[in-house]
């Protein structure tokens, strides 16, 4: 009797364990952007145009507590005229599900190309940032932001 | 659900000409990114702001697309060069279609 219960319950906890990995195995993963879509995401915007660096000035936690609130702060140098600005400037994350985070678009009324916004981050990852000038030339700038928490799902 | 979002913005009331200045935008709302699962394990509908808008005098000055990366109860800032006095219109457009508005006035003098 003794050993038939523990025979069981050591059964059951096998199958279990089993289910559970099988569960854990088949469970739909969360499907995650990685530096391919971003690029993929860039392509469709800018096609295979030379990104040069320089010029933004990303600013972003190195360290992120919370996932669900980090704040990032682009500014791209520019003198900001009728003659020579910056049009749009492009966020992306490589690491959260979906790779957009936010894209803006500036003109010369604004003076200084800079915004601040709140991001959610899923995980540790990457943030990418394209900025497209009036002349067309497109800048990249790329920072990395350690997660704590996730700031997805719940 | 949850009560009407309600934007704050900060605009200075009076700017030298000329002058280059920060708005600062913050507006209630939950993001709902639709990555979400209920209880039940079913996704939560997404309903995010998509769109910022910030025009001067009638003209667009500033727009913003949001993701559902952006956080609940968005901030948005950016900058602004005084020319001339008038009236700030900025637009928040929800994915539900409505659209939250707040009017600031702005004075520029020397």
């Amino acid at each position: 009797m003794v050993w038939n219960s523990v025979e069981t319950t050591r059964r059951e906890a096998l199958a279990l364990a089993s289910i559970f990995g099988f569960a854990a195995l088949l469970a739909p993963k969360m499907s995650v952007a990685d530096e391919q879509t971003v690029a993929a995401e860039i392509k469709k915007l800018y096609g295979d145009k030379k990104l040069e660096s320089g010029k933004i000035k990303l600013d972003v936690p190195e360290i992120a507590e919370n996932g669900l609130v980090v704040p990032v702060n682009v500014e791209v140098e520019s003198p900001m005229t009728d003659a020579d600005y910056v049009k749009a400037v492009h966020v992306f994350a490589d690491g959260n599900p979906l790779p957009g985070i936010v894209s803006y678009r500036f003109s010369p009324a604004c003076g200084k190309a800079s915004a601040s916004t709140r991001m959610r981050l899923a995980q540790t990852q990457n943030i990418i940032c394209i900025a497209e000038m009036s002349n067309g030339n497109l800048h990249m700038a790329k920072a990395n932001v350690k997660v704590t928490i996730g700031g997805c799902g719940g | 659900m949850s009560t009407k979002p309600t934007p704050r913005v900060r605009v200075p009331a009076q700017v030298k000409p000329g002058e280059i200045f920060e708005i600062k935008t913050l507006i209630s709302h939950e993001m709902e990114s639709g990555q979400r699962k209920d209880s039940a394990g079913k996704i939560i509908q997404r309903k995010i702001i998509n769109k910022f808008v910030a025009e001067f005098n009638g003209k667009t000055v500033f727009e913003a697309d949001w993701n559902p990366a952006i956080s609940a109860n968005p901030y948005q800032s950016f900058f602004y060069k005084a020319a001339e006095s008038g009236e700030f219109t900025f637009t928040w457009k929800d994915d539900d279609g409505s659209n939250y508005v707040s009017k600031n006035k702005l004075t520029v003098a020397a």
